[in-house]
């Protein structure tokens, strides 16, 4: 090869500095995966603390302030740092201009400075810890009256969510833009990968979303500052405000989560079952479907909080409503497979286990949606059982995919695909012991953010623990492998899985070009020549 | 670096009304929240904004209107190629900032004149939907007015950018783009006017 990959410094700078200034998109997607991996494990550690401490013999090792800050810190990093940037700031940065072929984003300094207020974000949260009253201990969602009310150090950390919501929202802008004007001569619409969909309708959702978000945390500062009242019932204030305000942008930040990962499952599934996609039109228009519903449905999070049964009869349809888009792409993945060339690999490993886990976050969210059940569940281990069903099994399973699916392509180099699969059982197995049993124990009446439980519920408490060793101990091996192969992998191929979309024409790993000449495109995005059909 | 991105004045402009998208959401969630308590406290709410001076509100909006007016003319100037004059009218709607701010925070001090502020020992003992009012004046008109200031400041640097003939006949996109923030701030006074000015 005598281009150099975009992994060799060919400008001025050298080093560490020529990545921190960089504004190739390849570069940025690096440096987001790698603080992301980073947080990711630092909140993975105070999840199995919290998971130690519901076991009897160490139930003396935290108080119960200290568990409060915990189950915050490690709600605000796990969400705010790790799964709301998500597959978007990793794999969107990297492949979607590869994906409609184009040489980088439309505004490639502006997604740089996303990467440092991203950064700024997650520096400020960290300060907010050792600074002030101390660790915030609101939990993730900042509800008032309390966020208001508590000495901890909460307008910090509510600014540096602020913050991160500004980086997210550049991104999107960053993205819609190149999606409608870097596409390649003929890349029609319907002809972009699934992938691009997926980050597309994310990006929407970023930009119509956050700021409510932004605006929201915004008037928790000026509550702590100023007193203004808004949030304050003494002053005639509303709490209940904060709690829609708060969710009508987390409610949509859950699709910021999902979108990507289901886009990324849309690209593994077609290249694996080597046929194109299923339903490809359904995949992407349901993308949109669920950016637009998804907006709608927010207030199912506070069936128990007092609002009129006729609002909360209408959420409940309108949530019930939001589980169709999302159907349809499951059927749509598994019908690929039917009657496919199966070629069974890690990535398709890791998206079966996606859709498996996936499914079981959907249908418990269906559950919730009901009011009758709802009102039982309310505040119990069954929701923090469902949210890590979506969050982890869903967004976090589709980012471990993702990245099986594309590592060759970005680092050049082949992982030990025994390990991965060797990863992958303790990984599934730890899951399920830990976030069913919380299932359970949520039926059973387990509140959740306790830091003790009633000796009733301690044999699944066990259970979930002993899961929890498991799965970090599955995740220890699956990044281990990853670690290694950046070291000591084997080169790898061009295109190793067989795939028909753009990347897969690029070296392994790519020149910082990309393309060397904007290649045109003439027909759809799955087109598997033996089949003749895409 | 960045240079592999060929030059698109569309696609800036695409990333600028996105932009104006967010910032619209942005107040649009204040909106949210001043129609949730105007709808609980209507009598209050008319009460309260008999404190604010509609003449002041109206003569700022005429401020504001023509401040937009001169970028408009600004932009028209420089497509003609006349440099000085596009200046000079970029340069006036800076000074129209400006009038707008001092009017605005003669308005502020005079209610903090009269102990009308949030936390205030007066404040306290109106009917909470007036405290409320309050609450959401300082908000809005402060968080506005930190847009006039971010807005004066874009448009400084763009005239900067015009004496360096970077902005020029053949390439005034920042200028475009400057000007449809600065509509933006106008288009959001010309909400809070109605909600607050008006709310009598
Ligand atoms: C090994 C990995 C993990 C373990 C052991 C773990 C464990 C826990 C535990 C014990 C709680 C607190 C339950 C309570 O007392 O209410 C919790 C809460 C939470 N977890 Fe995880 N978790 C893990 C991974 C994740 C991931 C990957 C995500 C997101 C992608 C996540 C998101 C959250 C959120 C949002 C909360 C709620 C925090 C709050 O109540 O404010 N967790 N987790």
């Amino acid at each position: 090869m005598s281009t150099p990959s975009y992994l060799v410094d060919t400008g001025p700078r050298k080093g560490v500095a020529a990545w921190l200034t960089t504004t190739d998109h390849k570069r940025i997607g690096l440096l987001y995966l790698l603080a992301m991996t980073i947080f990711f494990f630092g909140a993975v550690g105070i999840g199995v603390v919290m998971r130690l401490v519901q076991l009897t013999v160490f139930q003396k090792l935290v108080t119960a302030q200290t568990y409060n800050a915990l189950f915050t810190l490690h709600g605000v990093v796990m969400v705010f740092l790790f799964v709301i940037p998500g597959l978007s700031a990793v794999f969107g940065n990297f492949f979607l201009p590869i994906l409609i072929g184009a040489n980088d984003v439309s505004f490639p300094r502006l997604n740089l400075a996303s990467w440092y207020f991203f950064i700024a974000g997650a520096l400020l949260a960290v300060t907010a810890l050792f600074t002030g009253g101390g660790p915030p201990d609101t939990g993730w969602s900042f509800y008032a009256p309390f966020s208001i009310k508590t000495g901890t150090n909460v307008s910090l950390a509510v600014f540096a969510a602020f913050v991160l919501g500004f980086s997210s929202m550049l991104t999107g802008i960053n993205f819609i833009t190149t999606t409608h004007r870097l596409r390649a001569p003929g890349m029609t619409w319907f002809r972009m990968p699934l992938f691009c969909w997926g980050v597309y309708a994310t990006a929407w959702v970023q930009i119509l979303a956050t700021p409510i978000i932004a605006i929201t945390l915004v008037l928790v500062i000026l509550e702590r500052v100023f007193g203004i009242g808004i949030f304050d019932p003494a002053k005639g204030g509303d709490p209940l405000l904060y709690q829609h305000l708060f969710w009508i942008y987390s409610h949509p930040a859950v699709y910021i989560m999902i979108l990507p990962a289901m886009g990324a499952i849309s690209e593994i599934m077609p290249t694996f079952a080597k046929r194109t996609i299923f339903g490809y039109k359904a995949i992407a228009l349901s993308s949109i479907a669920i950016a637009g519903v998804g907006s709608l449905v927010w207030a199912h999070h506070m069936f128990t909080s007092g609002m009129s049964e006729f609002a909360n009869m209408i959420f409940a349809l309108l949530t019930m409503i939001v589980a169709v888009p999302s159907a349809i792409k499951v059927f749509n993945w598994v019908s690929t497979l039917y009657k496919g060339a199966i070629d069974f690999q890690p990535p398709l490993l890791f998206a079966l286990t996606f859709i498996f886990l996936f499914s079981i976050g959907g249908l418990t969210g269906v559950m919730q949606g009901a009011l009758a059940v709802n009102v039982h569940v309310h505040d119990t281990y069954f929701i923090v059982g469902h949210f890590h069903y979506v969050m982890f099994g869903g967004t976090g399973f589709g980012f471990f995919a993702a990245l099986l699916y594309w590592f060759p392509k970005m680092f050049g180099k082949m992982y030990s695909k025994k390990a991965i699969y060797a990863s992958w059982f303790p990984m599934f197995v730890g899951f399920n012991l830990l976030y069913f049993s919380m299932l359970i124990l949520g039926l059973m009446g387990m509140p959740r953010r306790y830091f003790h439980h009633l000796p009733q519920f301690d044999t699944l408490h066990v259970v979930a623990t002993v899961g929890s060793w498991f799965l970090v101990l599955g995740l220890l091996m699956f990044f281990g492998t990853l670690l290694r192969a950046l070291f000591k992998g084997g080169q790898a191929e061009d295109n190793p899985w067989g795939g028909v979309t753009l990347e897969w024409t690029l070296a392994s790993p790519p020149i910082q070009e990309n393309f060397e000449a904007i290649p045109t495109i003439t027909h759809g995005p799955y087109h598997f020549e033996k089949e003749g059909q895409g | 670096m960045s240079e592999h991105v060929p030059h698109d004045d569309f696609g800036s402009r695409l990333g600028m009304w996105l932009f104006l998208v967010t910032e619209m959401v942005l107040f649009g969630g204040l909106f949210i929240a001043y129609s949730y308590m105007r709808a609980k406290y209507p009598g209050e709410f008319h009460q309260a904004g008999e404190e604010l001076n509609v003449t002041l509100g109206v003569i700022n909006t005429v401020v504001l209107l023509t401040s937009s007016l001169t970028v408009v003319l600004s932009i028209v100037a420089i497509q003609r190629g006349e440099k000085a004059r596009s200046m000079g009218l970029l340069a006036s709607t800076l000074g129209l900032g400006t009038v707008f701010l001092v009017i605005k925070s003669f308005e502020w001090a005079a209610k903090f004149h009269h102990g009308l502020y949030p936390n205030s020992a007066h404040l306290a003992t109106l009917p909470p939907g007036e405290q409320i009012f309050f609450g959401l004046y300082f908000t809005m008109t402060g968080l506005h007015g930190l847009h006039v200031i971010a807005g004066m400041g874009v448009l400084a640097w763009i005239l900067r950018m015009l004496a360096k003939d970077q902005v020029r006949q053949d390439h005034y996109i920042h200028l475009e783009n400057g000007g449809l923030y600065w509509h933006l701030v106008d288009v959001i006074w010309i909400f809070l006017l109605p909600l607050f000015y008006l709310a009598a």
